[in-house]
Parts: structure tokens; C-alpha cells; sequence
């Protein structure tokens, strides 16, 4: 299994020898940075998923996650670096890569004024797909997730759980070949994790479907992750598969083996605007 | 192509419908004006021989609600932004410029209706619809107003990075741009320095163009539209560049 910690890497000679390499690898990023003013959050970052692999990407808060993830999905550029997707660069062949992957973010990212029918349709219509596909696409999603009785409702009066198992089926929505979940599971209770990943673990079997996610539940990636990358202070610090992890580390968990990487210190993340900004206004759309 | 537009064209008309609270919250300050200034100086302004003041102000008043409604239309994108819908529209594989175009007009045509709603609400406190033949035109001043200054709202918006620059933008530019724009009072006799500041606001010429196609215009009706349309043509292109790069 490729995987290459910073420069001097295994990628270029790998790439040399596999011409083939975009059949291999969904993802590849190779000596990422990304930096705001003086503060690095990403810091020469080098790593590959392959295609239909399980990745789970785990750091601290603050770590770089997220920004990795923003730039990946062509919502942040990179200040040097490179990365495809699908083979495409997200800088160049932004559209391209846009098909490619669907997304659950951290925050919820649906309209609540409108229904959950109407936000897959929404959706449906910025992917464009055809008309003639889209009831089915739609219905057998929502039943898929649990949530066809519910399609008419508008999504404000969704619990959490319900808004969660609407946003991973309209990240499906459009076949992607790449699914992204930013901590996707973040304030669910347990019956609805397993639910949840139940369906995504199905579907990425099914469908050969990459499955990029970040999440704070060390068990979560241990139970469903292929491979894993640790990331701490926007480098990568070690990578492989949760034995090899807890074997390297010489721990009983993933979660010791974690906590032996990235220290017992906690992380202060400066709450962002978001955040603020929900406190202050409550619910209030 | 245009699928894009118009499913962000009709989000927007979705979520005006299903809010009827604020639509009906929004109406509440067009009529206070209506009934406080329209009764409250109707008589002076008699006295002054100008006429009837509810026949002059309701085209104002009208001006009034589509300017703030369309604002906050425009400014919407900051909401979305907060409540993180705005990154599903942000990565969806479509042009910005598409997404802002659509936004809008939806924005726009919420503005637009709640404009004909104070409208009719005016005529029932005693505005009088003379020139019927004005109407196609009035209505279309209207729109440009709408769209003018949800363009503007977008293009603020998209500078913004939360809420907390919003009573700056509320009290340095909305209302200045309401009560300087001859919305409550005749430009024909003002001081120079108020005339000047008069003539460089846009909304002046969205009123008087309004006012103009029901009664009579001091600038002209071709003045007024040829500056309203310029200004939607640079104010949106502006909007539009600044909306497309948006980080998150």
C-alpha cells in the first residue's frame, strides 16, 4: 500500500512505474501547503487513497483536517502543492472534480425552509441529471436513508439524525466516485452511526465508491477504515491500517495509539465564525 | 443551462412564500410611513401647494420596501453562508455566475412582489392609481430597483464574513440611501450640498422614475432609466466577481 509521510516519497517512483496510476488512486496529494498569513495549517502534506478504499483522516482539532478537506473539494486553493482527484486537478478542472466526489460536511449545509424532497431535487439540478433519472435517484435514496414517508416535510422540523441521513444521500445523490464525510457522524447517538454507516459502508462496496472521512470517534475509524492517516500540526505524522497503527505504537487501541501520536495536550481551536455567530443568533434563519 | 437559474431563482420565491411571518413583519414599516407621514404631513404639504403628500409619498414608500427588501435579500448569502448551505452550492459543478444570477433575480422578484403588495396596500390608504398608462412603466422601475440593489446586497454579502457587519451596512447605507433619495420629500428646491448627494444616490433616480411613470418626473424618464440600468449593469458584474470567489 502506497503511502509517503512528507518529500522524498515513494509517489514520483511509484507514478513512474504505474502508468496506470489514475485506475489506482482516487486521491492523490503531493506536498500540500496551505497557508493563512503566518499561520500554516497545512504543511507539506503528501498522501494517496486508493480507489474504493475506506480512509479515515484523524487529528487533533486544529490538525489541518478540514482545510485539507476545503482544498480537495475545490473550496480553498492551495497556497503550493499539488493534487487530482479522479485524476483531475480541483485548481484546473475544477467542474470535473466536482463531479467526482459528493460531500457531507461538518455543519449541516441543507435549506431548512425547504423540503427534503426539494433539497435532493435542488441538488439534482446542480448536477444535472437528467430529468428522466432523477424521481428514481431520489426516491430510492430517501428510502434507502428512511426518510421517503418524510420527503414533504421542510427539513427544520428534522432531528440532527434525520438531517444527517438526508445529507449523506444527497451526497450520493450524483454517483460520485469519491464520497468526503467531515465527521459525519458528529452528535449522533449510537443506533444512528451504525445506521448510518451500514448504508455508506454498503454503498461504497456496491458502487467501488472512495470513502475520504474525518471524524473525532476513534472506534468509528478503527471499526470502518481501511487505512488511516494521523495528521497533527498539518503534517502527517504516521499512517496505516489500525493494527499496524496499535502494533507500531505498541497499544491495546486505536485510541492509545492516537493519544501516544499526538500527545494528551488539549487543543484550543478558536471558535470560528460559525460558531459565534449560531450562538448569538440562535436558530434564527 | 438554465435549470441552475431557475431552481435558485425559485428557492428563493420558496422560501419568501413559506415565511409569511416576515413577509407580513416587512409590511409593517411601509405602513406606519403611509399612515404617520402620509396623514401627519398631508396637511402642510396642502398648505405648501404641492398637492395631496400621500400621492407623492406612496411611490417613496413603495421604493422603500422594495430597497430594504432586496437588500436583505442580497445579503441573504451571509445567512447561507452561517447555516452552510451556501458550500453545497459552492461545490456543486455549475458556474458561480449562474448561481448568482439566479439568486438575483430570485432575490429581485421577492422584492418586486412585496413592492406591488405596499402598492395596493397604499391605494387602500388613499393613494390614487391615476395614470393606468404609467403602470407598465412604474412597474418596471420597480424591477430595476429590485435588481439593482439585490445585486448590491449580493456584492456586500460576499465581503462579509458574518453578521456583525451588518448594522454598519444597515445604518452607513441603507437607510442613507432611503432618506437621501427623495423618497419622502420633492429634490426640485433643495440646498445644493442635499441636491448633490441627492443626485449621486441611484435610488433618487429608481423614485423618480417611479413617481414619474404614475405623475411626474424631475429628471426625466430616460435620465432615470438610463442610470438605473448602468448602475445594475456595474453593480452586478461587481456582485458577480465578488460572489464567484468566495472562500470558505
Amino acid at each position: 500500500m502506497l503511502l509517503c509521510v512528507s518529500e522524498g516519497c515513494l509517489l514520483k517512483t511509484y507514478l513512474s512505474q504505474c502508468p496506470n496510476y489514475y485506475d489506482m488512486d482516487s486521491i492523490i496529494v503531493d506536498k500540500l501547503t496551505k497557508k493563512f498569513g503566518n499561520f500554516t495549517a497545512v504543511n507539506n502534506i503528501s498522501f494517496s487513497v486508493r480507489k474504493g478504499e475506506i480512509f479515515a483522516f484523524l487529528g487533533p482539532n486544529g490538525a489541518g483536517k478540514t482545510t485539507t478537506i476545503k482544498i480537495l473539494t475545490t473550496l480553498l486553493s492551495p497556497t503550493s502543492g499539488n493534487v487530482k482527484l479522479n485524476g483531475y486537478s480541483p485548481i484546473t478542472e475544477e467542474d470535473k472534480v466536482r463531479h467526482s466526489f459528493g460531500i457531507v460536511f461538518q455543519d449541516p449545509s441543507l435549506d431548512d425552509e425547504l423540503t427534503a424532497y426539494e433539497n435532493m431535487e435542488f441538488h439534482a439540478v446542480l448536477y444535472s441529471i437528467p430529468k428522466s433519472v432523477r424521481k428514481k435517484r431520489i426516491e430510492e435514496l430517501l428510502r434507502f436513508v428512511e426518510l421517503w414517508d418524510r420527503k414533504g416535510s421542510q427539513v427544520k422540523t428534522f432531528s440532527g439524525g434525520m438531517k444527517r441521513r438526508l445529507e449523506v444521500a444527497r451526497g450520493l445523490l450524483h454517483h460520485p466516485d469519491i464520497l468526503f464525510l467531515d465527521e459525519p457522524t458528529l452528535g449522533l447517538d449510537a443506533q444512528t452511526r451504525s445506521h448510518m454507516w451500514d448504508y455508506v459502508l454498503k454503498l461504497a462496496k456496491r458502487k467501488k465508491m472512495t470513502v475520504f472521512l474525518t471524524t473525532h470517534y476513534l472506534e468509528e475509524a478503527e471499526r470502518v477504515a481501511e487505512r488511516i492517516a494521523i495528521i497533527d500540526h498539518g503534517k502527517i505524522v504516521q499512517t496505516g491500517s489500525s493494527r499496524e497503527l496499535r502494533e507500531r505504537n505498541s497499544s491495546k487501541t486505536l485510541e492509545e495509539a492516537y493519544l501516544k501520536i499526538t500527545g494528551h495536550k488539549i487543543r484550543e481551536e478558536s471558535a470560528d465564525t460559525n460558531e459565534k455567530l449560531r450562538r448569538r443568533f440562535g436558530g434564527r434563519r | 443551462m438554465m435549470g441552475v437559474i431557475y431552481i435558485m431563482w425559485l428557492r428563493q420565491l420558496k422560501r419568501y412564500w413559506r415565511s409569511r411571518s416576515r413577509m407580513i413583519g416587512t409590511l409593517g414599516q411601509p405602513i406606519l410611513f403611509l399612515i404617520a407621514l402620509g396623514f401627519g404631513f398631508d396637511a402642510i404639504f396642502q398648505q405648501a401647494g404641492q398637492g395631496s403628500y400621500m400621492q407623492f409619498l406612496a411611490p417613496g414608500v413603495v421604493a422603500m420596501s422594495i430597497l430594504f427588501t432586496s437588500m436583505f435579500n442580497g445579503i441573504e448569502v451571509i445567512w447561507d453562508r452561517q447555516f452552510g448551505f451556501l458550500k453545497e452550492t459552492l461545490v456543486a459543478p455549475v458556474s458561480r455566475f449562474r448561481i448568482v444570477i439566479g439568486r438575483t433575480l430570485g432575490g429581485a422578484t421577492v422584492a418586486f412582489l412585496q413592492g406591488i403588495l405596499v402598492l395596493v396596500i397604499s391605494m387602500f390608504l388613499g393613494f390614487s392609481l391615476s395614470n393606468f398608462m404609467g403602470m407598465p412603466i412604474a412597474l418596471l422601475f420597480m424591477l430595476l430597483i429590485a435588481l439593482l440593489f439585490t445585486a448590491l446586497g449580493t456584492a456586500i454579502a460576499s465581503l462579509m464574513k458574518d453578521m456583525n457587519a451588518f448594522p454598519l451596512v444597515m445604518n452607513f447605507m441603507i437607510m442613507p440611501l432611503f432618506f437621501l433619495s427623495g423618497a419622502l420629500f420633492p429634490v426640485g428646491n433643495l440646498p445644493s450640498f442635499m441636491g448633490a448627494i441627492v443626485r449621486i444616490n441611484p435610488l433618487s433616480y429608481g423614485v423618480d422614475g417611479l413617481r414619474g411613470a404614475l405623475s411626474s418626473s424631475v429628471f426625466g424618464l430616460p435620465l432615470d432609466f438610463a442610470v438605473m440600468v448602468s448602475c445594475f449593469v456595474i453593480v452586478g458584474a461587481i456582485g458577480s466577481y465578488l460572489f464567484s470567489r468566495i472562500e470558505i
